[in-house]
Protein backbone atom coordinates (compact mmCIF):
# COMPACT_ATOMS: atom_id res chain seq x y z
CA UNK A 1 0.00 0.00 0.00
CA UNK A 2 1.61 3.37 -0.83
CA UNK A 3 1.29 6.51 0.95
CA UNK A 4 -0.91 9.34 0.20
CA UNK A 5 -0.69 13.38 0.23
CA UNK A 6 -4.23 14.56 1.47
CA UNK A 7 -5.48 17.64 1.65
CA UNK A 8 -8.48 18.16 4.34
CA UNK A 9 -10.51 20.65 5.32
CA UNK A 10 -11.90 20.64 8.81
CA UNK A 11 -14.18 22.55 11.45
CA UNK A 12 -13.40 22.26 14.43
CA UNK A 13 -15.85 21.02 17.19
CA UNK A 14 -13.93 22.27 20.08
CA UNK A 15 -15.63 24.82 20.76
CA UNK A 16 -19.01 26.87 19.09
CA UNK A 17 -16.13 28.85 17.39
CA UNK A 18 -16.31 26.66 14.77
CA UNK A 19 -12.79 26.89 13.06
CA UNK A 20 -12.34 26.14 9.65
CA UNK A 21 -9.04 24.40 9.45
CA UNK A 22 -6.78 23.23 6.31
CA UNK A 23 -4.93 20.17 7.24
CA UNK A 24 -2.19 18.22 5.00
CA UNK A 25 -1.82 14.51 6.36
CA UNK A 26 -0.74 11.06 5.12
CA UNK A 27 -2.64 8.08 4.45
CA UNK A 28 -1.87 4.35 3.65
CA UNK A 29 1.67 4.65 6.01
CA UNK A 30 2.03 1.59 7.98
CA UNK A 31 1.79 3.83 11.08
CA UNK A 32 -1.99 4.72 10.01
CA UNK A 33 -2.80 8.31 9.31
CA UNK A 34 0.09 10.96 10.57
CA UNK A 35 -0.99 15.16 10.38
CA UNK A 36 1.84 17.13 8.32
CA UNK A 37 0.68 20.48 8.74
CA UNK A 38 -2.60 22.80 9.59
CA UNK A 39 -3.70 26.16 8.95
CA UNK A 40 -6.81 27.89 10.17
CA UNK A 41 -6.99 27.34 13.53
CA UNK A 42 -7.34 30.40 16.31
CA UNK A 43 -5.98 28.23 19.14
CA UNK A 44 -3.82 25.51 19.63
CA UNK A 45 -6.34 23.31 20.97
CA UNK A 46 -7.43 23.53 17.27
CA UNK A 47 -3.94 21.66 16.42
CA UNK A 48 -4.54 19.11 18.97
CA UNK A 49 -8.22 18.38 18.18
CA UNK A 50 -7.00 17.89 14.16
CA UNK A 51 -4.43 15.53 15.03
CA UNK A 52 -6.58 13.72 16.93
CA UNK A 53 -9.54 13.55 14.17
CA UNK A 54 -7.31 12.76 11.36
CA UNK A 55 -5.07 10.27 13.75
CA UNK A 56 -7.61 8.56 16.43
CA UNK A 57 -10.78 10.61 16.22
CA UNK A 58 -12.84 10.96 19.76
CA UNK A 59 -16.64 11.23 20.55
CA UNK A 60 -18.79 11.47 23.34
CA UNK A 61 -21.99 9.59 22.75
CA UNK A 62 -25.68 10.34 24.06
CA UNK A 63 -28.53 7.75 25.08
CA UNK A 64 -31.19 6.70 26.94
CA UNK A 65 -31.71 3.72 29.14
CA UNK A 66 -35.26 2.22 30.03
CA UNK A 67 -36.04 2.84 33.82
CA UNK A 68 -38.13 0.12 35.85
CA UNK A 69 -40.08 2.25 38.61
CA UNK A 70 -39.31 5.56 37.80
CA UNK A 71 -41.39 9.18 36.75
CA UNK A 72 -39.67 8.39 33.49
CA UNK A 73 -39.72 6.06 31.14
CA UNK A 74 -36.08 6.76 30.42
CA UNK A 75 -33.08 8.17 31.82
CA UNK A 76 -30.67 9.39 29.59
CA UNK A 77 -27.25 8.59 30.01
CA UNK A 78 -23.45 9.98 27.90
CA UNK A 79 -20.07 9.08 27.98
CA UNK A 80 -18.24 10.98 30.74
CA UNK A 81 -15.00 11.22 28.35
CA UNK A 82 -15.10 10.83 24.83
CA UNK A 83 -14.53 7.32 23.55
CA UNK A 84 -12.48 6.54 20.13
CA UNK A 85 -15.29 6.86 16.83
CA UNK A 86 -14.72 3.47 15.92
CA UNK A 87 -16.03 2.47 19.08
CA UNK A 88 -19.23 4.39 18.89
CA UNK A 89 -21.20 0.98 17.75
CA UNK A 90 -19.99 -0.97 20.22
CA UNK A 91 -20.40 0.97 23.24
CA UNK A 92 -24.15 1.66 21.95
CA UNK A 93 -24.64 -1.96 21.97
CA UNK A 94 -23.16 -2.50 25.30
CA UNK A 95 -25.90 0.15 26.49
CA UNK A 96 -28.75 -0.99 24.58
CA UNK A 97 -28.46 -4.41 27.17
CA UNK A 98 -28.50 -2.53 30.42
CA UNK A 99 -31.68 -1.30 32.56
CA UNK A 100 -31.99 0.43 35.48
CA UNK A 101 -34.07 1.05 38.60
CA UNK A 102 -35.52 4.30 39.84
CA UNK A 103 -34.38 6.57 41.99
CA UNK A 104 -31.45 7.63 40.00
CA UNK A 105 -29.13 10.65 40.22
CA UNK A 106 -26.95 12.81 37.25
CA UNK A 107 -23.65 11.40 37.64
CA UNK A 108 -24.47 7.99 38.81
CA UNK A 109 -22.29 5.64 36.51
CA UNK A 110 -24.16 2.83 34.62
CA UNK A 111 -21.15 1.04 32.85
CA UNK A 112 -17.80 1.14 33.48
CA UNK A 113 -15.48 0.24 30.28
CA UNK A 114 -17.91 -0.06 27.82
CA UNK A 115 -16.39 -2.26 25.12
CA UNK A 116 -13.28 -1.66 26.34
CA UNK A 117 -13.10 2.27 26.60
CA UNK A 118 -11.58 4.00 28.98
CA UNK A 119 -15.05 5.53 30.11
CA UNK A 120 -17.90 5.58 32.23
CA UNK A 121 -21.42 5.84 31.46
CA UNK A 122 -22.93 7.97 33.84
CA UNK A 123 -26.53 9.26 34.17
CA UNK A 124 -27.89 12.54 33.35
CA UNK A 125 -31.10 12.53 34.50
CA UNK A 126 -32.59 12.65 37.94
CA UNK A 127 -35.75 9.60 37.93
CA UNK A 128 -37.00 9.43 41.55
CA UNK A 129 -39.12 7.07 42.12
CA UNK A 130 -42.51 6.61 40.72
CA UNK A 131 -45.03 8.06 43.69
CA UNK B 1 -63.26 33.74 31.39
CA UNK B 2 -63.40 34.66 35.38
CA UNK B 3 -61.56 33.44 38.03
CA UNK B 4 -62.54 32.49 41.60
CA UNK B 5 -59.16 33.46 42.88
CA UNK B 6 -57.29 36.74 42.72
CA UNK B 7 -53.54 37.27 44.00
CA UNK B 8 -51.13 39.71 43.90
CA UNK B 9 -47.26 39.20 43.17
CA UNK B 10 -44.77 41.57 42.25
CA UNK B 11 -43.00 39.19 39.33
CA UNK B 12 -44.11 36.19 37.54
CA UNK B 13 -42.31 34.65 35.39
CA UNK B 14 -43.69 32.67 32.78
CA UNK B 15 -42.00 29.12 31.67
CA UNK B 16 -39.79 27.14 33.46
CA UNK B 17 -37.33 26.26 30.52
CA UNK B 18 -33.50 27.83 30.31
CA UNK B 19 -34.92 31.14 30.11
CA UNK B 20 -37.47 31.34 33.11
CA UNK B 21 -35.02 29.01 35.55
CA UNK B 22 -31.93 31.97 34.69
CA UNK B 23 -34.20 35.09 34.47
CA UNK B 24 -36.16 33.74 38.22
CA UNK B 25 -33.03 33.35 39.89
CA UNK B 26 -31.50 36.83 38.77
CA UNK B 27 -34.49 38.56 39.94
CA UNK B 28 -34.78 36.39 43.34
CA UNK B 29 -31.01 37.18 43.97
CA UNK B 30 -31.63 40.54 43.13
CA UNK B 31 -34.24 41.02 46.26
CA UNK B 32 -37.16 40.16 43.92
CA UNK B 33 -40.57 38.56 44.99
CA UNK B 34 -40.85 36.44 41.63
CA UNK B 35 -43.50 33.25 41.35
CA UNK B 36 -42.62 31.03 38.20
CA UNK B 37 -45.21 29.57 36.29
CA UNK B 38 -44.46 26.09 33.61
CA UNK B 39 -47.30 24.18 32.24
CA UNK B 40 -45.58 21.32 32.12
CA UNK B 41 -45.05 18.57 34.99
CA UNK B 42 -41.36 19.17 35.03
CA UNK B 43 -38.79 22.28 34.99
CA UNK B 44 -36.10 22.17 32.18
CA UNK B 45 -38.27 22.76 29.37
CA UNK B 46 -36.39 21.50 25.62
CA UNK B 47 -33.69 20.62 27.46
CA UNK B 48 -34.96 17.42 28.97
CA UNK B 49 -35.30 15.99 25.28
CA UNK B 50 -31.69 17.30 23.70
CA UNK B 51 -29.70 14.49 25.90
CA UNK B 52 -26.82 15.17 23.78
CA UNK B 53 -23.93 16.71 24.75
CA UNK B 54 -21.89 20.42 24.26
CA UNK B 55 -24.15 22.37 26.69
CA UNK B 56 -22.47 24.57 28.88
CA UNK B 57 -19.13 25.17 27.09
CA UNK B 58 -19.29 29.04 27.71
CA UNK B 59 -20.75 29.12 30.96
CA UNK B 60 -19.45 25.96 33.01
CA UNK B 61 -16.27 25.08 30.76
CA UNK B 62 -17.89 21.74 30.19
CA UNK B 63 -19.52 19.68 27.88
CA UNK B 64 -23.09 18.70 29.79
CA UNK B 65 -26.01 17.23 28.19
CA UNK B 66 -29.67 19.43 28.16
CA UNK B 67 -30.87 17.70 31.51
CA UNK B 68 -27.93 18.20 32.89
CA UNK B 69 -27.61 21.89 32.43
CA UNK B 70 -31.25 22.61 33.16
CA UNK B 71 -29.91 20.32 36.53
CA UNK B 72 -27.74 22.81 37.78
CA UNK B 73 -30.11 25.76 37.39
CA UNK B 74 -32.97 23.96 38.85
CA UNK B 75 -31.09 23.27 42.15
CA UNK B 76 -30.09 26.67 42.42
CA UNK B 77 -33.88 27.80 42.03
CA UNK B 78 -34.55 25.20 44.56
CA UNK B 79 -31.96 26.77 47.18
CA UNK B 80 -33.51 29.85 46.78
CA UNK B 81 -36.64 28.96 47.60
CA UNK B 82 -38.56 30.78 44.69
CA UNK B 83 -42.30 29.09 44.51
CA UNK B 84 -43.14 27.57 41.30
CA UNK B 85 -46.08 26.51 39.83
CA UNK B 86 -45.79 23.36 38.12
CA UNK B 87 -48.47 21.87 35.59
CA UNK B 88 -49.98 25.48 35.21
CA UNK B 89 -50.70 27.18 31.90
CA UNK B 90 -51.02 31.15 31.63
CA UNK B 91 -54.52 31.56 29.27
CA UNK B 92 -54.26 35.07 28.82
CA UNK B 93 -51.86 38.14 29.73
CA UNK B 94 -53.77 41.85 29.55
CA UNK B 95 -52.07 44.87 28.68
CA UNK B 96 -52.25 46.21 32.62
CA UNK B 97 -50.24 42.53 33.42
CA UNK B 98 -53.04 40.63 34.73
CA UNK B 99 -52.60 36.95 33.91
CA UNK B 100 -55.58 34.27 33.82
CA UNK B 101 -53.49 30.59 35.45
CA UNK B 102 -55.28 27.27 34.68
CA UNK B 103 -54.15 24.84 37.15
CA UNK B 104 -55.33 21.36 37.57
CA UNK B 105 -59.04 23.02 36.40
CA UNK B 106 -58.80 26.02 39.09
CA UNK B 107 -58.63 29.38 37.19
CA UNK B 108 -56.52 32.06 38.97
CA UNK B 109 -56.21 35.40 38.09
CA UNK B 110 -52.31 36.69 39.02
CA UNK B 111 -51.53 40.82 39.53
CA UNK B 112 -48.15 41.11 38.69
CA UNK B 113 -46.04 44.50 38.53
CA UNK B 114 -43.77 42.86 36.19
CA UNK B 115 -43.86 39.60 34.17
CA UNK B 116 -41.13 37.86 32.37
CA UNK B 117 -41.89 36.01 29.20
CA UNK B 118 -40.19 33.22 28.66
CA UNK B 119 -42.09 30.73 26.77
CA UNK B 120 -39.52 29.61 24.31
CA UNK B 121 -40.30 28.97 20.99
CA UNK B 122 -41.80 25.93 18.95
CA UNK B 123 -40.86 24.68 15.73
CA UNK B 124 -42.15 25.41 11.87
CA UNK B 125 -44.28 22.52 10.48
CA UNK B 126 -45.23 21.11 7.00
CA UNK B 127 -48.12 23.40 6.77
CA UNK B 128 -45.84 26.15 7.00
CA UNK B 129 -43.98 25.10 3.96
CA UNK B 130 -46.52 23.56 1.74
CA UNK B 131 -44.99 20.58 0.94
CA UNK B 132 -47.37 19.29 -1.56
CA UNK B 133 -48.78 15.40 -1.85
CA UNK B 134 -50.01 13.39 0.28
CA UNK B 135 -50.75 13.25 4.21
CA UNK B 136 -49.39 9.99 5.08
CA UNK B 137 -47.94 8.85 8.83
CA UNK B 138 -44.14 9.17 9.39
CA UNK B 139 -43.98 12.75 8.65
CA UNK B 140 -42.41 14.52 11.88
CA UNK B 141 -40.97 17.72 13.17
CA UNK B 142 -37.53 16.43 14.46
CA UNK B 143 -38.50 17.97 17.76
CA UNK B 144 -41.09 15.49 17.97
CA UNK B 145 -39.11 12.72 16.78
CA UNK B 146 -36.49 13.96 19.39
CA UNK B 147 -39.34 13.83 22.48
CA UNK B 148 -40.67 10.37 20.76
CA UNK B 149 -37.15 9.01 20.74
CA UNK B 150 -35.75 10.74 24.02
CA UNK B 151 -38.86 10.74 26.42
CA UNK B 152 -40.91 8.60 25.79
CA UNK B 153 -38.83 5.87 24.27
CA UNK B 154 -40.87 5.14 20.84
CA UNK B 155 -38.89 4.90 17.63
CA UNK B 156 -40.80 7.06 14.78
CA UNK B 157 -39.25 4.79 12.00
CA UNK B 158 -36.64 2.61 10.44
CA UNK B 159 -35.57 4.57 7.12
CA UNK B 160 -35.31 8.13 7.86
CA UNK B 161 -34.80 11.42 5.49
CA UNK B 162 -34.88 15.01 6.87
CA UNK B 163 -35.29 17.73 5.43
CA UNK B 164 -33.72 20.82 6.84
CA UNK B 165 -30.11 21.11 8.37
CA UNK B 166 -30.97 22.91 11.74
CA UNK B 167 -28.95 21.94 14.46
CA UNK B 168 -32.29 19.78 15.61
CA UNK B 169 -32.42 18.13 12.41
CA UNK B 170 -28.76 17.10 12.24
CA UNK B 171 -28.82 15.85 15.78
CA UNK B 172 -32.08 13.38 15.16
CA UNK B 173 -29.75 12.00 12.10
CA UNK B 174 -27.08 10.64 14.71
CA UNK B 175 -29.49 10.04 17.10
CA UNK B 176 -31.89 8.18 14.87
CA UNK B 177 -28.46 6.39 13.72
CA UNK B 178 -27.51 4.63 16.83
CA UNK B 179 -30.95 3.71 17.41
CA UNK B 180 -30.11 1.45 14.63
CA UNK B 181 -32.11 3.44 11.72
CA UNK B 182 -31.19 3.93 8.48
CA UNK B 183 -30.93 7.71 7.79
CA UNK B 184 -30.47 8.32 4.16
CA UNK B 185 -30.16 11.56 3.74
CA UNK B 186 -30.08 15.31 4.70
CA UNK B 187 -31.73 18.08 2.36
CA UNK B 188 -31.17 21.71 2.88
CA UNK B 189 -33.10 24.51 0.67
CA UNK B 190 -30.11 27.00 1.36
CA UNK B 191 -26.79 26.63 -0.64
CA UNK B 192 -25.75 26.42 3.21
CA UNK B 193 -26.30 24.51 6.08
CA UNK B 194 -28.26 25.88 8.67
CA UNK B 195 -26.97 24.07 11.44
CA UNK B 196 -23.33 24.34 13.24
CA UNK B 197 -20.24 23.15 11.70
CA UNK B 198 -20.11 20.82 14.77
CA UNK B 199 -22.25 19.13 14.24
CA UNK B 200 -22.40 19.23 10.39
CA UNK B 201 -19.21 17.10 11.36
CA UNK B 202 -20.21 15.06 14.55
CA UNK B 203 -23.52 14.19 13.30
CA UNK B 204 -23.35 13.57 9.77
CA UNK B 205 -19.49 13.21 8.86
CA UNK B 206 -19.26 10.55 11.56
CA UNK B 207 -21.92 8.32 10.07
CA UNK B 208 -21.76 8.67 6.31
CA UNK B 209 -25.20 10.51 5.82
CA UNK B 210 -25.16 12.60 3.04
CA UNK B 211 -25.95 16.27 2.73
CA UNK B 212 -27.71 17.72 -0.07
CA UNK B 213 -27.45 21.58 -0.74
CA UNK B 214 -30.14 23.78 -2.60
CA UNK B 215 -32.77 20.59 -2.54
CA UNK B 216 -35.80 20.77 -0.77
CA UNK B 217 -38.99 18.30 -0.62
CA UNK B 218 -41.61 18.68 -3.57
CA UNK B 219 -43.64 15.64 -3.33
CA UNK B 220 -44.38 13.12 -0.32
CA UNK B 221 -45.64 9.89 -1.29
CA UNK B 222 -47.86 7.23 0.51
CA UNK B 223 -51.19 6.53 1.37
CA UNK B 224 -51.17 5.31 4.85
CA UNK B 225 -47.61 5.13 5.89
CA UNK B 226 -44.96 7.34 4.16
CA UNK B 227 -43.77 5.44 1.14
CA UNK B 228 -41.17 7.91 0.07
CA UNK B 229 -39.99 11.67 -0.92
CA UNK B 230 -39.51 13.26 -4.19
CA UNK B 231 -36.63 16.24 -3.74
CA UNK B 232 -35.15 18.56 -6.57
CA UNK B 233 -32.32 20.93 -6.87
CA UNK B 234 -33.07 24.62 -6.55
CA UNK B 235 -32.24 27.44 -8.19
CA UNK B 236 -30.81 30.71 -6.94
CA UNK B 237 -34.65 32.14 -6.41
CA UNK B 238 -35.15 28.96 -4.36
CA UNK B 239 -37.48 27.57 -7.08
CA UNK B 240 -37.10 23.80 -8.05
CA UNK B 241 -35.50 22.98 -11.56
CA UNK B 242 -37.72 20.34 -13.65
CA UNK B 243 -35.85 17.67 -14.65
CA UNK B 244 -33.64 17.52 -11.48
CA UNK B 245 -36.19 15.29 -9.17
CA UNK B 246 -35.16 12.06 -7.38
CA UNK B 247 -37.47 9.66 -5.70
CA UNK B 248 -35.95 8.76 -1.77
CA UNK B 249 -37.97 5.28 -0.23
CA UNK B 250 -38.21 6.26 3.11
CA UNK B 251 -40.82 5.64 5.90
CA UNK B 252 -39.90 8.64 7.88
CA UNK B 253 -39.47 12.29 7.03
CA UNK B 254 -38.25 14.62 9.82
CA UNK B 255 -38.46 18.33 9.23
CA UNK B 256 -36.19 20.73 10.84
CA UNK B 257 -37.20 23.74 9.41
CA UNK B 258 -36.89 26.72 11.66
CA UNK B 259 -38.33 27.79 15.00
CA UNK B 260 -41.06 30.59 15.82
CA UNK B 261 -40.86 32.65 18.98
CA UNK B 262 -44.29 31.28 21.27
CA UNK B 263 -45.83 35.00 21.57
CA UNK B 264 -49.44 34.12 22.08
CA UNK B 265 -49.74 35.52 25.29
CA UNK B 266 -47.55 38.51 24.17
CA UNK B 267 -49.46 39.39 21.05
CA UNK B 268 -52.65 38.66 22.89
CA UNK B 269 -51.76 41.56 25.58
CA UNK B 270 -50.63 43.90 22.67
CA UNK B 271 -46.72 43.22 22.98
CA UNK B 272 -45.15 44.96 19.87
CA UNK B 273 -43.29 42.13 17.79
CA UNK B 274 -40.55 42.00 15.13
CA UNK B 275 -42.02 40.42 11.84
CA UNK B 276 -38.11 39.61 11.04
CA UNK B 277 -37.80 37.32 14.26
CA UNK B 278 -41.84 37.05 15.39
CA UNK B 279 -40.33 37.79 18.96
CA UNK B 280 -40.81 41.27 21.22
CA UNK B 281 -39.20 44.72 20.07
CA UNK B 282 -37.05 45.12 23.14
CA UNK B 283 -34.54 47.77 24.51
CA UNK B 284 -31.47 46.82 26.65
CA UNK B 285 -33.27 45.39 29.47
CA UNK B 286 -35.30 43.18 27.29
CA UNK B 287 -37.98 45.44 28.08
CA UNK B 288 -41.15 45.19 25.67
CA UNK B 289 -43.75 48.06 24.31
CA UNK B 290 -45.72 47.25 27.14
CA UNK B 291 -43.68 48.84 30.96
CA UNK B 292 -42.79 45.87 33.20
CA UNK B 293 -43.10 43.13 30.77
CA UNK B 294 -39.80 41.96 29.74
CA UNK B 295 -38.73 39.00 27.23
CA UNK B 296 -36.06 36.91 26.68
CA UNK B 297 -34.36 33.04 25.75
CA UNK B 298 -36.34 31.48 22.62
CA UNK B 299 -39.14 33.85 23.29
CA UNK B 300 -37.64 36.72 22.26
CA UNK B 301 -35.10 35.38 19.23
CA UNK B 302 -34.37 31.57 18.81
CA UNK B 303 -30.74 31.53 19.72
CA UNK B 304 -28.03 28.85 18.84
CA UNK B 305 -26.73 28.72 22.43
CA UNK B 306 -28.31 27.73 25.54
CA UNK B 307 -25.07 29.85 27.65
CA UNK B 308 -26.31 32.77 26.11
CA UNK B 309 -30.24 32.37 26.34
CA UNK B 310 -29.14 31.99 29.99
CA UNK B 311 -27.28 35.55 29.95
CA UNK B 312 -30.17 37.42 28.17
CA UNK B 313 -32.41 36.06 30.78
CA UNK B 314 -30.83 36.95 33.85
CA UNK B 315 -30.29 40.15 32.58
CA UNK B 316 -33.72 40.43 32.01
CA UNK B 317 -34.75 38.66 35.34
CA UNK B 318 -31.86 41.62 36.94
CA UNK B 319 -34.37 44.21 34.86
CA UNK B 320 -37.76 43.25 35.85
CA UNK B 321 -36.49 43.42 39.62
CA UNK B 322 -35.35 46.93 39.09
CA UNK B 323 -38.54 47.68 37.47
CA UNK B 324 -40.40 45.83 41.07
CA UNK B 325 -38.45 48.36 43.27
CA UNK B 326 -39.07 51.54 41.31
CA UNK B 327 -35.44 51.28 39.91
CA UNK B 328 -36.18 51.11 36.20
CA UNK B 329 -37.47 54.26 34.23
CA UNK B 330 -39.46 53.25 31.30
CA UNK B 331 -39.55 56.01 29.18
CA UNK B 332 -38.10 56.95 25.97
CA UNK B 333 -36.98 55.06 23.14
CA UNK B 334 -33.42 56.03 23.38
CA UNK B 335 -31.09 55.43 20.63
CA UNK B 336 -33.06 53.41 17.45
CA UNK B 337 -30.72 50.59 16.64
CA UNK B 338 -31.02 49.41 13.03
CA UNK B 339 -29.63 46.07 11.09
CA UNK B 340 -27.72 47.54 8.65
CA UNK B 341 -26.20 45.58 5.40
CA UNK B 342 -24.90 42.37 5.39
CA UNK B 343 -27.23 42.16 8.83
CA UNK B 344 -30.72 40.50 9.33
CA UNK B 345 -32.16 41.91 12.69
CA UNK B 346 -30.14 43.06 15.98
CA UNK B 347 -31.49 42.66 19.29
CA UNK B 348 -32.42 44.87 20.95
CA UNK B 349 -33.96 47.05 18.68
CA UNK B 350 -33.72 50.26 20.73
CA UNK B 351 -31.48 51.33 23.86
CA UNK B 352 -32.66 53.25 26.64
CA UNK B 353 -29.36 53.86 27.84
CA UNK B 354 -28.68 51.58 30.93
CA UNK B 355 -28.05 53.59 34.54
CA UNK B 356 -25.31 51.16 35.79
CA UNK B 357 -23.59 48.66 33.49
CA UNK B 358 -20.37 50.09 31.65
CA UNK B 359 -21.17 47.89 29.08
CA UNK B 360 -24.53 46.59 27.28
CA UNK B 361 -25.07 43.77 24.84
CA UNK B 362 -25.99 43.46 21.17
CA UNK B 363 -27.01 40.22 19.60
CA UNK B 364 -27.60 39.99 15.94
CA UNK B 365 -27.38 37.17 12.79
CA UNK B 366 -25.60 38.10 9.63
CA UNK B 367 -27.56 37.15 5.97
CA UNK B 368 -24.71 35.27 4.39
CA UNK B 369 -21.85 33.11 5.12
CA UNK B 370 -18.50 35.06 5.14
CA UNK B 371 -14.84 34.22 5.87
CA UNK B 372 -12.56 37.29 7.33
CA UNK B 373 -15.79 39.07 7.95
CA UNK B 374 -15.98 42.54 9.54
CA UNK B 375 -19.03 43.76 12.10
CA UNK B 376 -19.71 47.37 12.26
CA UNK B 377 -21.76 49.21 15.02
CA UNK B 378 -21.88 53.05 13.56
CA UNK B 379 -23.92 56.13 13.50
CA UNK B 380 -23.40 58.06 10.17
CA UNK B 381 -19.07 58.12 9.93
CA UNK B 382 -19.08 57.46 13.48
CA UNK B 383 -17.71 53.96 14.42
CA UNK B 384 -18.17 52.71 17.79
CA UNK B 385 -17.16 48.95 17.50
CA UNK B 386 -15.76 47.56 14.53
CA UNK B 387 -14.70 43.33 15.18
CA UNK B 388 -12.89 40.79 12.68
CA UNK B 389 -14.21 37.72 12.65
CA UNK B 390 -12.90 34.75 10.79
CA UNK B 391 -16.31 33.38 9.56
CA UNK B 392 -19.63 34.48 10.21
CA UNK B 393 -22.56 32.65 9.78
CA UNK B 394 -26.18 33.08 9.53
CA UNK B 395 -26.61 30.26 11.52
CA UNK B 396 -24.05 31.74 14.31
CA UNK B 397 -25.47 34.63 16.33
CA UNK B 398 -23.08 37.31 16.90
CA UNK B 399 -22.26 39.04 20.49
CA UNK B 400 -20.90 42.22 20.77
CA UNK B 401 -20.05 44.21 23.74
CA UNK B 402 -20.75 48.23 22.93
CA UNK B 403 -19.43 50.27 26.02
CA UNK B 404 -22.29 52.74 27.70
CA UNK B 405 -19.87 55.90 27.26
CA UNK B 406 -20.16 55.55 23.54
CA UNK B 407 -23.89 55.20 23.44
CA UNK B 408 -24.58 58.46 25.81
CA UNK B 409 -22.31 60.37 22.97
CA UNK B 410 -24.48 59.01 20.42
CA UNK B 411 -27.83 59.68 22.26
CA UNK B 412 -26.87 63.12 22.41
CA UNK B 413 -25.97 63.52 18.61
CA UNK B 414 -29.64 62.04 17.99
CA UNK B 415 -28.41 59.40 15.19
CA UNK B 416 -29.26 55.74 15.18
CA UNK B 417 -26.94 53.06 15.12
CA UNK B 418 -26.52 51.10 12.60
CA UNK B 419 -24.53 47.19 12.72
CA UNK B 420 -23.45 46.12 9.30
CA UNK B 421 -21.22 43.01 8.60
CA UNK B 422 -18.94 42.95 5.37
Amino acid sequence: MSENRIKGEFTCVVCPNGCFIEAEYLEGGSEGPKLLSLAGNQCKRGETWVRQEIETPMRTISTSVPVHGGDFLLASVRTAEPIPLAKVQDVMAEIRKTSLNAPLSIGQVVLKNPAGTETEIIVTRNVAAAG
Amino acid sequence: MSASKVIERDLVVIGGGPAGLAAAIAAKEAGCDVVLIERDRILGGILNQCIHDGFGLHRFGEALSGPEYAGRFIAQLKGLDVPVLQNTIVLNLSSDRKLLVSRMGELTEIHAKAIVLAMGCRERTRGALSIPGHRPSGVYTAGAAQNFVNMENIMPGKRVCILGSGDIGLIMARRMTLEGAKVEAVFELLPWSSGLPRNIRQCLVDYGIPLYLSTTVVNISGMGRLEGITVATVDDKRQPVAGTEKFFPCDTLLLSVGLIPENELAREAGVALSPITGGALVDADCMTSIPGVFSCGNALHVHDLVDRVSEEAERAGRAAAAFVAGKLSSGGTGVSILPGSGVRYVMPDHMTIPENPEETTLAFRVTTPKRDGVVRAAAGDTILKEEKHPRLHPAEMVWMRLSVEALRELKKSGKALEVSAS
